[in-house]
């Protein structure tokens, strides 16, 4: 497995234009609902739907928040639509003193984030993932391909297609839930997860993901990277974040070995 | 100065209260399971609640104290004993160099905390000096402990050697952590509506406050599961992952509830039927598998007074443990 190196993020112009109107997507003004999640938490929720543009709207939030971050304020989860705000209740009646629950101020201080964002921060960095479709990685490919009546050829055409979108990364550290894939290629996951290598590509539904552990898996499993998604002692540990695009290129079990050896002498892609 | 562990334990690790800011890469908070038992135990022995403490389960490690250490056991009473002697859990302890501590049998409870003055003071990574097991990071050296690993302590400023009555293996110090409320009647759990309560049908959520469930023995420091009855939504229902929280009762498609712990993933895709109060949160996780349990829904208003007045509590705790350290044989 080779350690990945992110290319290089472009410079975030405009990310914190205060008080810009852009609480409204093609002329439709975007509903939320802020609910809490326990008394540690808070929910920002678009509405649930997988949707690019909400998803980029929960990024700029989370961007907003981690960049000018409230009293108390520990750590944000971004999912496909909603954002999950963790803060410290002590820590902020002890400093804030708010007349009310403190869960009443969190939630002013997220509405107040939700109002000021600057226009949607669009700087997204392109991965290039490569992946070996060989059969042997790809353990359901083939029964992908008896079940969907297409060649493990156009399967795999299908999924090196798009250009994906990470919504997020959850499950473990490091898995990237990316959207989304062709209409062709969703399928239901399995019923029974089984175990599954650490690199392994898999689908489901509309979404495809990487593993980044040897771990037990639900997704139907196409292939493998030698791409290493998760290094602890790296900086960062996870080379994408949530927003980012990722792409997949088909390589042969020459070049997957290649790029697996080259770990040994340090390079990276 | 450190501790070495002389034979180790089934799981013990070495946690704080948590890793934050880092779930945008999928990296959940973790820390200890009971965080009211590890803060308690910080307390006593002078350290502050963000200390390190080593977490400990039974079969428990046995653990050699190399130099004159301060010591402190709250959570799970596993009868520890020094040079064959019992000793209190929820008291300060000063252990004589090159002491061994075992414990003998489980009385109660599931996790232990042992606090050592000083702090664990092993390398943190992204912050907290929690064990990720799954990342191998964190901790000591991202794992449970073994045989003959040394934990590094942090110094002390006391004359803990003064402390010790002459020939003694250890001297219990003249006060005690009073902890009783917080483990009493933990069969009774209180829970605020998850965002998908409303979904359930009218017999679930009437069975969620009214039947026992038992914790089964398929828990872990990622969640418990719960055997009752099976709970059914009103309608079925996809619903799109979001972000869980330590205490966040989920439903399964079978209809049993999983309870979402310390390693819990950052995110979930069930429905969310309920949060189990923070405060409450230390009853629940030392509860036995096979033992039973209630819920009983609150308010949210309620559950965050009954989590700030136990934080409150902490913070007197500790300060007065560590005036009660500063003036002790001034």
């Amino acid at each position: 497995m080779i350690f990945y190196k992110p290319p290089p993020q472009r410079p975030i112009y405009g990310l914190l234009a205060l008080f810009a109107e852009k609480r409204n997507l093609n002329g439709l003004k975007l509903n939320y609902t802020i609910y809490p999640s326990g008394e540690r938490a808070i929910c920002f929720d678009l509405g649930a739907r997988m949707d690019p543009e909400l998803n980029q709207q929960i990024r700029s939030l989370y961007n907003r928040l981690t960049i000018q971050p409230f009293t108390g304020f520990q750590d944000a989860v971004m999912a496909y639509s909603s954002l999950t705000v963790y803060y410290d209740p002590y820590h902020i009646y002890m400093k804030e003193k708010p007349s009310g629950s403190v869960k009443d101020w969190v939630s002013r201080k997220l509405l107040e984030a939700w109002e000021t964002i600057g226009d949607r921060e669009t700087t997204k960095t392109l991965h290039k993932i490569p992946v070996c479709y060989d059969p042997e990685w790809g353990m359901d490919l083939e029964n992908l391909a008896l079940t969907l009546h297409r060649s493990v050829e156009d399967l795999i055409q299908w999924h090196s297609a798009p250009v994906y979108r990470i919504y997020m990364i959850g499950f473990q550290p490091g898995f990237p839930y990316m959207g989304e894939t062709p209409e062709a290629l969703q399928v239901a996951r399995k019923t029974k997860p089984v175990p599954v290598k650490a690199g392994s590509v898999g689908i489901a539904g509309r979404q495809t993901g990487i593993y980044p552990f040897d771990s037990p898996g639900g997704w139907h499993i196409i292939g493998r990277t030698p791409v290493c998604l998760f290094d602890a002692a790296g900086n960062p540990p996870v080379p994408f974040r949530p927003g980012d695009e990722v792409c997949f290129y088909s390589i042969s079990r020459e070049q997957f070995d290649q790029l697996n050896q080259e770990r040994h002498v340090g390079s990276h892609i | 100065m450190s501790v070495r562990i002389y034979k180790s334990g089934i799981q013990d690790t070495v946690q704080d209260q948590g890793r934050y800011g880092f779930s945008h890469w999928g990296i959940n908070p973790g820390g200890v399971m009971d965080h009211y038992a590890a803060a308690v135990a910080n307390a006593l022995v002078g350290n502050p609640a963000s200390a390190a403490v080593v977490e400990l389960s039974f079969p428990a490690a046995q653990v050699l104290f190399e130099s004159t250490t301060l010591i402190s056991i709250c959570g799970a009473d596993f009868s520890p004993v020094i040079a064959s002697q019992p000793v209190p859990c929820w008291q300060p302890l000063v252990v004589r160099e090159n002491t061994l501590l075992h414990f003998d049998r489980i009385r109660s409870g599931m996790y232990t905390y042992l606090a050592i003055h000083g702090g664990i003071d092993v390398e943190p990574w992204l912050h907290s000096r929690s064990t990720h097991l799954k990342a191998v990071a964190g901790g000591y050296q991202g794992r449970r402990l073994f045989n003959e690993d040394q934990l590094p302590v942090g110094a002390s400023s006391f004359g803990l050697d003064s402390w010790l009555k002459h020939g003694e293996s250890f001297t219990a110090l003249p006060w005690k952590a009073a902890w009783r409320d917080i483990y009493e009647a933990p069969e009774t759990i209180a829970l605020t509506r998850g965002q998908e309560w409303s979904r359930l049908d009218t017999c679930s959520r009437e069975w969620l406050v009214t039947a026992d469930f038992a914790i089964t023995s398929a828990s872990n420091r990622m969640g418990a599961n719960l055997a009752g009855p099976e709970l059914r939504l009103e309608h079925p229902y996809e619903m799109l992952s979001t972000g869980v929280t330590a205490g966040t009762l989920q439903l399964l498609p079978g209809g049993q509830l999983i309870a979402l712990l310390a390693d819990h993933q950052t995110t979930g895709g069930y429905p969310r039927v309920g949060h189990i109060h923070t405060a409450q949160l230390p009853a629940f996780v030392q509860a036995r598998p096979g033992q039973t349990i209630r819920f009983r829904l609150t308010d949210p208003d309620e559950a965050e007074t009954v989590l700030l007045e136990q934080q409150k509590d902490l913070a007197l705790l500790n300060r007065n443990c560590t005036e009660h350290l500063l003036n002790w044989k001034k």
